[in-house]
């Protein structure tokens, strides 16, 4: 077994510093994670089906810390991303089921009937419906619901995967606090 | 992996399928038509049968060939409407979010409008 590391952070002053340098490396990588999605060409012809890589680090931090801090990750990440590699109708579209979903992750997280992996599964549909829901209003037709089935399963497939992950990652940073 | 957590994957996947079932079934029908609207209003309708280029309002450009619809070229910056497979069942759909365009499939009464099949 490889030794656990000890927590890094001692006393209040530095642990907030720490806080924000921590939530500026944790803005970094889920970029590198939204890059790294526009490189996987995952174009199904399905609006909003998307990996959702870094709903990974975000699922992590609601765990880690609170629905809050992951709130602000979340944001930031879809407004920085949206002006880097999409454009001002991809925040909105974004924005709506990165909430959506995380605040139904909350909830579910909270009840504690579910694993981190059922979490993450509920979030990862809940994610393409929000995003779908915002897509009925914008082109004002229920059409989109022809889409519903395959963004379930997609939302189910990327949320168990990025589950199966956060559980591994959590294991491994449980003495990390931020 | 708790219980709960596969109850609630079996669950979301089970109304996938219901839902998938529904549209599978669904046929072609014999006056299937191609209607098309952008931002919520009607831009025309096509018959299924006949082959034809639709111009869309300059963004985007569909291609009805061979008892399928599919968008030959768009402006949008996502490409997924291009992308997307060509149509041809009742209820199927291709949607260019950025440019607000709906292409479906409708079995639509007959209005008439070139009866002549391919
Ligand atoms: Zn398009």
């Amino acid at each position: 077994m490889i030794p656990r590391r000890r927590p890094v952070l001692s006393g209040k002053g530095k642990r907030l510093k720490n806080r924000a340098a921590y939530f500026g490396v944790l803005t970094a990588l889920t970029l590198i994670f939204s890059y790294v999605e526009t490189l996987i060409p995952v174009n199904l012809g399905i609006p909003g089906a998307k990996l959702g890589l870094a709903n990974l680090v975000i699922v992590i931090v609601l765990y880690k810390t609170d629905f809050k801090e992951a709130l602000l990750l979340s944001v930031t990440r879809v407004v920085l991303a949206g002006f880097i590699f999409g454009n001002l109708f991809s925040i909105l579209y974004s924005l709506a089921g990165a909430v959506f979903s995380l605040m139904v992750m909350n909830v579910l997280k909270t009840k504690k009937t579910l694993s981190v992996i059922g979490v993450s599964i509920a979030g990862g549909a809940s994610h393409n419906l929000g995003q779908l829901i915002i897509a009925a209003i914008v082109v004002e037709t229920y059409q989109v619901g022809y889409y519903l089935p395959f963004l379930l399963i997609a939302g189910v497939i990327t949320g168990a995967l990025i589950g199966i992950t956060s559980r591994e990652v959590l294991k491994r940073v449980r003495d990390v606090r931020f | 992996m708790k219980r709960n957590d596969w109850f609630l994957a079996a669950g979301i996947l089970a109304a996938a399928a219901i839902l998938l079932c529904f549209q599978m079934f669904r046929k072609t029908g014999d006056q299937a038509v191609v209607s098309i609207t952008v931002d919520g209003d009607l831009y025309g309708t096509y018959s299924l049968d006949e082959d034809r280029i639709v111009e869309i309002n300059d963004t985007n450009r569909l291609e009805i060939r061979g008892g399928y619809a599919r968008m030959e070229w768009a402006d949008c910056p996502d490409q997924v409407c291009v992308n997307h497979q060509g149509i041809s069942r009742d209820g199927e759909s291709i949607i260019c979010l950025p440019n607000q365009v709906v292409v479906s499939i409708e079995n639509g009464e007959s209005s008439g409008v070139d009866g002549i099949a391919r």
